[in-house]
């Protein structure tokens, strides 16, 4: 597998961005804010983390990816076809009639292991995904990639309860914490705090780091595949909107797409992102 | 025939459980398949599958009491190339994850096997909240899903194997009371292939699940006043066997479904649906009417909310005169 220099990821993170915003706006609905605040973690993923072959999408030792917050599709897309899966004019087709890039995933397109959208679901199908390894004597990792709102779901709980007794090693879960949901601040809404504790408590080994600080993540993923005893959730503190300035902390934008001239000032502010290729300093350090 | 003689007194019938059957299935199908894989949310000697939890522990999966995850992992497993089925009782399973089953399992396209068991007013004293009579209804509306309403324990057996060799979702229902042998054990189980049961050219009833056996006790009883009642054994509620059903609705002009299950949505209603856009003869339909049942024996049971073969022979000779008013308007 390629190696990736640190000011390589984040420029591919940043094309990731770029791409994002001219989907949504070419899309005209779909979600803006997580889609652009967990792009460092996809870019971790995809480009240095996953043992995977975009070309063999169903290459039975693949690590499988289950994005089970369904509503971050054009993240996934946008990176899926950054790394070879599909060709990148198919994301201009986002939400269209007749595409492959359906507003939540399907698993009709190459490198979607399994259809999300409603919450709490994917955690689940990433558990089964997680045992099917050890029945079948492979030995592949799963990622679940969960959104902090989703942790409301009680069917998360069950999955993670599950999990923790049957010591899914294979299972690393990647929360979003990004403190945003449609009708406003997490911890407002419906407050998940202690949330780390809580997955402790369920045998489940914690490691919290800054999800733009692309370092960190890797490193985390490398640490979760170490420990054999437990599942590994990684608590991935984000911005939402990240790298769009009128974007970011805001509630507002969890689903809604911008205009074309909000699209163009989106554009110019990651575009500066880009060009300081990988000196940025997270707001989180 | 693929039926077998069916005496007019449940008493002196043989009476096996069709969970029964289903607990053996799976034993069989396993022993065949190696990928296959159980489920259970906290009811597995209940279900019958401590034998297969027995004999292949490596296999069996406790999920505790979390029907929703219990899909999930199903779908997991599932997309991971292992042939899972999972087990519960039918009112939390499908009736408590059905948009686990719809979108982890049918928009996938996921190979799971779906046992509902306890399905029916049969349950009896449990009440209610234990008994099954909308989960055709909402399973038959799934895209890729196959549903499955087995006639009796043996042919409940023969239903596992058929659906693990048929790739994609299947739900299979059946009950859990010890109930009359209706099927030759030696007899071919094909999916979406309506069984008839008895010929007749008066009237026919179209059943699936217990009411098989009553509707086999109904037409000896019309038999004997001289009306020719056709019955099938609709085990497959979907895919439907368009043709089978179509060809004896015109060859009878009038129907009978009967079904343990709300009228409102069930197999009555794929029936309907289909006649009435080939073949709109009278129709009459017997099952519970939009209501819940509640505590009782399984025969207090059918008997109070209309699922006997009295009912039956009665909603046959409401339709022949249906059919005959009809035809002289």
């Amino acid at each position: 597998m390629k190696t990736y220099s640190l000011s390589a990821l984040n420029t591919i993170s940043a094309n990731i961005r770029e791409d994002i915003i001219s989907m949504l706006l070419a899309a005209g609905s779909g979600h803006s804010a997580g889609p652009l605040g967990m792009a460092d973690v996809f870019t971790a993923l995809y480009f240095c983390v996953l043992n995977h072959a975009p070309h063999k999408p169903r290459w039975d030792n693949r690590d499988r990816l289950v994005l089970s917050c369904g509503h971050l599709a054009p993240l996934l897309y946008a990176t899926l076809a950054r790394a070879g899966y599909f060709p990148k004019k198919e994301l201009k087709t986002l939400r269209k009639l007749g595409s492959l890039l359906q507003g939540h995933p399907h698993n009709t397109l190459p490198g979607v292991e399994t259809s999300t959208g409603p919450l709490g679901q994917g955690i689940s199908v990433a558990v089964g995904m997680s045992l099917g390894a050890a029945l079948l004597k492979r030995s592949y990792q799963v990622y679940c990639v969960m959104s902090d709102a989703e942790q409301q779901e009680g069917q998360t709980w069950e999955a993670v309860m599950f999990a923790g007794k049957n010591r899914c090693a294979n299972l690393t879960a990647i929360i979003d914490r990004n403190n945003i949901q449609i009708d406003g601040y997490v911890e407002n809404v419906m407050p998940l705090e202690p949330l780390r504790k809580k997955y402790e408590a369920f045998n489940w080994h914690v490691i919290e780091v800054d999800g733009h600080n692309i370092r960190q993540v890797i490193d985390a993923c490398n640490t979760a595949k170490a420990i054999s005893e437990k599942p590994v959730l990684i608590l991935c503190h984000t911005i939402p909107g990240k790298g769009v300035d009128f974007m970011e902390f805001s509630p507002a934008w969890h689903g809604k797409t911008p205009t074309a001239e909000e699209a163009r000032r989106a554009h110019r502010d990651l575009h500066r992102l880009r060009t300081l290729n990988g000196k940025i300093i997270s707001e989180h350090e | 025939m693929s039926n077998v003689f069916v005496p007019l007194r449940r008493e002196k019938a043989k009476l096996v459980a069709p969970r029964d059957g289903f607990g053996e299935g799976m034993v069989l199908a396993a022993k065949k398949n190696p990928r296959i894989i159980a489920l259970c949310a906290d009811v597995t000697e209940s279900t019958r599958l401590h034998t297969f939890r027995a004999k292949f522990p490596d296999r069996f999966i406790e999920m505790g009491v979390a029907e929703q995850n219990m899909a999930g992992v199903a779908a997991g497993l599932a997309l991971a190339g292992l042939s899972p089925c999972m087990v519960a009782y039918a009112v939390f399973s499908p009736g408590r994850n059905w948009d686990q089953i719809r979108v982890s399992i049918c928009y996938n396209n996921a190979n799971v096997k779906i046992a509902g068991a306890h399905a029916g007013l049969t349950v009896g004293p449990d009440g209610a909240t234990h008994q099954a009579l909308e989960d055709i209804a909402i399973m038959r509306v799934l895209p890729n899903m196959t549903v499955l309403c087995p006639a009796d324990a043996i042919q409940t057996k023969k239903a596992v194997t058929a659906a693990f060799e048929r790739k994609g979702p299947v739900y299979i229902r059946f009950g859990r009371e010890p109930m009359p042998v209706v099927i030759n054990p030696h007899s071919t189980y094909t999916i979406g292939k309506a069984d008839v049961l008895i010929p007749g050219d008066d009237a026919v009833i179209i059943a699936c699940g217990s009411m098989v056996y009553e509707s086999m006790v109904a037409a000896r009883l019309l038999r004997k006043t001289g009306i020719h009642a056709a019955v099938i054994n609709n085990h497959t509620v979907k895919p439907l066997d368009r043709t089978t059903i179509i060809r004896t609705a015109r060859n009878t002009g009038a129907v009978v479904t009967a079904e343990e299950h709300q009228i409102q949505g069930g197999m009555g209603s794929a029936i309907s649906e289909a006649l009435s856009a080939e073949c709109p003869v009278p129709i009459e339909q017997i099952g519970v009417d939009n209501t819940f049942g509640e505590s009782g024996t399984a025969g207090e049971l059918l008997t109070k909310y209309g699922l006997t073969s009295d009912h039956i022979v009665k909603a046959v000779l409401r339709v022949i005169k249906r059919k005959k008013h009809a035809h002289t308007l």
